[in-house]
């Protein structure tokens, strides 16, 4: 995978997740240009578009529009599963996720996400384990921020 | 010195403002107040800041007065800060910068922090954007936790490791030893990204592809143990163990096994079960299925797991899911050229997703379509492939026109066929039509002798029509300059012949010359047919007011034909029959614009038509290219071919004068390095027993150096059931194919 965008149906950015290396100004063109195609297309298309020479993949989940861009030897349908993966971590982690949840709790949602790809591969094929460590992870952060009498991000 | 807002507290008034501009000034002020935070190197805060500040660049603000930050947060001791300078470095840092190296001791230390999801953070960052200096310097440490029995920590290195590959492809050598036992592992994580690290490592090198294929029994067993594993809740998905592993696997094996007999015999059963056993009712079933037919197409499978796999592609074509229907046209195209008889049996069903709504999958199906077009099915296929240019996108037309005119070139039934067929075309996607099909039309019909009185009538019902279609109004002028006498005489057979006058037709005729829908090409065409006419009608005054009346007009080009024309009256009267008489036969040259392409598995169909019809200056000789015990190829090498002297155009007919068929014929070339190969389309993949037919195939060869035309040739077929490779080198082209 080069990518990850989430963004929602009015085309703000919710997530940006790259994974080769490209100058600000690139990502930033990149992903108006791809937004505006991918928010013009029907409700009856494929999920899949080729743009540039990328393969791209995306879902539509409630008002969040999730898009991979995946190189030509990746297969698509599995990639509409990690997609549908990411989406149950999220579900799990948030309890019945929306869209608010990952407006508000962003930094949370990244780490979910490198706790499941790496590198833009998946890296754990277990919902259970992703969550775990994203668990365990968290008690950390409680444990050093608890030593400080400045919570700076736990409480929201 | 207030305490800075909370991350969620900006967020919250940060979406109260109504413009853009209103955001802008909160924005601005929280900036404000976060650099003045950094700039007293406020360290409970920091992280906080940071937050704030990444949330402002995901809304498109510049943030990178936070870099240095990060890296001040990544250095903390606190979990929370590290996560957080991990995040923003991932997000703010770009290897151009120098600053990003400064992260480099950093992560070196937290490689080997006590706590493993430090370690898994600074594992994460370095294969997610890590610089190949980075990499250099940290790729001892990932080899190493790629050692370790800690399985968190295992699989994370792997993945590294593939990113350390992909920026410094000389560190692979060192990741070998570490591979030894990864396949052993229980742990799926593991197993995954071992697998995605073999991939990695086999794609970049031969060596390393032939000493991983011992790992191809081991793969098959991992695989079949997922399958005929009971129910697994951890790894299942609808009912199937872990797909992603399986999907993975699967891909190594493509890659283990292609080129490779024992290896891809080592993985037939295991492919044939998957194939027959995976559930196909929901999306990840198909995915792994999808996995599956790409890896048998791939390897060296007996014909039998080609057939099932192509024929699964034909179920997913009926699939009510369109992704899955986009996929199967897609693998299809890939294999349309070597398994051509097999996707033929599917051709009725790839036809009917010419009607789908999606757009890709209408336009792989087109470009199926015409891959599949050939002698037997070409009226069915065209009744089709016009029906669909009529309803159409814009963006397809001039496509599939130029497809429609490739395939009625190539197996036009009848002359009659062929002229109805580009006359529906013009008609229906006139202005589409690339504009070297002009000539090129023009050309054919010049050639259809028995045909004129007929074409030059339906062009010129069509003319009455409708004149804004500016590819048809050219060729319909050019024919009734051409054969208007044979118009007003009534003399088509084919049909019904309409009573029209000079006169009318002249009319026509001039009103394209003062039509706003007709372009100045248009024009130029329109006036030479009229006076072409002068040679044809009787209707001479007439002729000659129009031509003199153009010799004042704005157009120059007109101008000057008028003029030119004007003065043949006048001057030149005695040479005007001889000048402007019957057209002969024409031999085609090769055309010189944008070629037409109608790709079919990379391979582009654009030059048959220029090089069926190459001028030959002299004959063309044939040599044998191969002769084995009843199947010969002979070569046929054209010469000094139009207009580039530095191709060299050789056609290779195949025939077979054993008793059996040689099915699956695929020839491949191969030519020395100063030389450049083109292979165009087969005309069909069958050899014909006793004789019965040849397989023609087309190739040009780019000579620039003038050197000695030398060629290895490789074919493969099969021949009463078994697979056969015949490989030999072609030397004898006579010297004037490459001088």
């Amino acid at each position: 995978m080069q990518f990850m965008l989430l963004f929602s149906r009015q085309g703000k950015l919710r997530l940006q997740k790259w994974y080769v290396p490209l100058s600000d100004k690139e990502k930033k063109k990149i992903t108006r240009e791809l937004v505006q195609t991918v928010l013009a297309r029907k409700p009856k298309m494929c999920s899949f578009l080729e743009w540039r020479d990328l393969k791209i993949v995306y879902k539509r989940y409630a008002s969040l529009y999730f898009c991979c861009a995946i190189e030509d030897q990746d297969n698509e349908l599995i990639t509409l599963e990690i997609i549908h993966r990411y989406v149950e971590l999220l579900d799990k982690y948030f309890g019945s996720v929306c869209e608010l949840d990952i407006i508000f709790n962003f930094e949370k949602a990244y780490f979910i996400l490198d706790e499941f790809l790496l590198g833009g591969e998946a890296q754990e094929t277990s919902k259970k384990n992703v969550l775990k460590a994203i668990e365990q992870a968290d008690l950390l952060q409680e444990n050093f921020s608890s030593q400080s009498p400045h919570n700076c991000l736990s409480t929201p | 010195m207030p305490a800075p807002i909370r991350l969620r507290e900006l967020i919250r008034t940060i979406r109260t403002a109504r413009t853009q501009a209103e955001e802008r000034e909160m924005i601005q002020k929280e900036c404000a107040a976060i650099r003045s935070s950094f700039r007293e190197e406020d360290n409970t805060y920091r992280c906080r800041n940071v937050a704030k500040l990444l949330y402002m660049h995901m809304l498109g603000y510049p943030a990178h007065f936070g870099q240095l930050e990060c890296l001040k947060l990544i250095a903390s001791q606190k979990f929370t800060d590290k996560r957080i300078g991990y995040l923003g470095a991932m997000l703010l840092l770009d290897e151009r910068q120098d600053v990003h190296l400064l992260m480099t001791n950093c992560i070196k230390n937290d490689l080997n922090h006590s706590t493993q999801y430090v370690q898994g953070l600074a594992l994460c960052t370095l294969g997610c954007m890590g610089s190949s200096e980075m990499c250099r310097d940290l790729a001892g440490e990932v080899e190493k936790l790629l050692k370790t029995s800690n399985s968190y920590l295992r699989k994370k290195a792997a993945l590294c490791a593939v990113h350390v590959i992909r920026k410094v492809p000389e560190l692979m050598e060192m990741f070998l030893p570490a591979t030894k036992n990864l396949l052993s592992e229980k742990n799926h994580g593991v197993l995954h990204t071992s697998v995605v690290l073999l991939t990695e490592m086999c794609e970049r090198s031969p060596d390393m592809l032939s000493h991983f294929r011992k790992l191809v029994p081991q793969l098959v067993r991992i695989l079949k143990n997922l399958i005929m594993s009971g129910y697994s809740p951890e790894h299942d998905v609808s009912g199937i163990s872990d797909p992603f592993l399986q999907v993975r696997i699967l891909r190594l094996l493509r890659i283990l096994g292609k080129g490779d007999d024992d290896s891809s015999e080592a993985m037939n059963d295991i492919l044939a079960q998957v194939a027959t056993n995976t559930e196909t009712s929901k999306n990840v079933g198909n995915a792994i299925l999808y996995e599956t037919v790409l890896t048998i197409m791939d390897i060296k499978s007996e014909s039998g797991l080609r057939v099932l796999a192509i024929n699964i592609l034909g179920r997913f074509l009926l699939n009510n899911d369109k992704n899955i229907r986009y996929v199967a046209l897609t693998s299809l195209l890939k294999t349309v050229q070597t398994d051509h008889n097999a996707v033929q049996r599917h051709r009725s069903t790839i036809v009917d997703c010419l009607k789908d709504l999606d757009v890709s999958i209408k336009r792989r199906a087109m470009e199926l379509s015409f891959a599949l077009v050939n002698g037997n099915n070409i009226r069915g296929m065209m009744k089709e492939l016009l029906y669909f240019l009529d309803s159409c996108d814009p963006d397809f037309k001039a496509d599939c026109a130029s497809g429609i005119f490739l395939a009625a070139e190539k197996y036009a039934p009848s002359k009659r066929w062929h002229i109805d067929t580009i006359m529906r075309v013009l008609t229906t996607a006139g202005s589409y039509v690339r504009d070297d099909s002009v000539p090129n039309l023009i050309q054919l019909i010049t050639n259809s002798v028995e045909m004129h009185a007929y074409t030059v009538q339906r062009l010129y019902k069509a003319l009455l029509d409708d004149i804004s279609q500016q590819p048809l109004v050219q060729v319909a002028s050019w024919c009734i300059g051409e054969y208007g006498d044979l118009l007003v005489s009534g003399q088509c057979e084919e049909e019904e012949p309409i009573q029209v006058s000079e006169d009318e037709v002249l009319d026509v005729l001039e009103g394209l010359l003062v039509s706003n829908l007709s372009t100045p090409v248009t024009r130029g065409y329109s006036l030479t047919a009229i006076m072409k006419l002068s040679t044809r009608f009787s209707s001479l005054n007439r002729i000659k007011k129009v031509v003199s009346i153009y010799g004042s007009s704005i157009d120059v080009e007109l101008q000057q034909r008028a003029v030119e024309y004007n003065a043949l009256f006048k001057k030149y009267d005695h040479m005007r029959p001889a000048l402007l008489e019957r057209m002969p036969i024409m031999e085609k040259t090769a055309t010189n614009g944008p070629s037409e392409t109608v790709q079919t598995n990379g391979e582009t169909d654009s030059t048959i038509l220029d090089t069926k019809h190459l001028p030959s200056i002299s004959q063309p000789a044939s040599q044998v290219g191969f002769l084995k015990h009843g199947f010969s190829i002979q070569t046929c090498a054209h010469f000094r071919s139009n207009p580039n002297p530095n191709i060299a155009v050789i056609t290779i007919h195949a025939t077979n004068s054993t008793e059996a068929d040689m099915t699956e014929f695929v020839f491949q070339a191969a030519v020395p390095k100063t030389f450049q190969l083109q292979l165009l389309s087969p005309s069909s993949n069958v050899v014909p027993a006793f004789n019965q037919g040849s397989v023609t195939q087309v190739i040009r060869v780019l000579n620039p150096q003038k050197q000695q035309l030398r060629m290895r040739i490789k074919l493969t077929y099969t021949h009463k059931g078994s697979p056969v490779q015949d490989l030999a080198e072609v030397n004898n082209f006579p010297p004037q194919s490459w001088q």
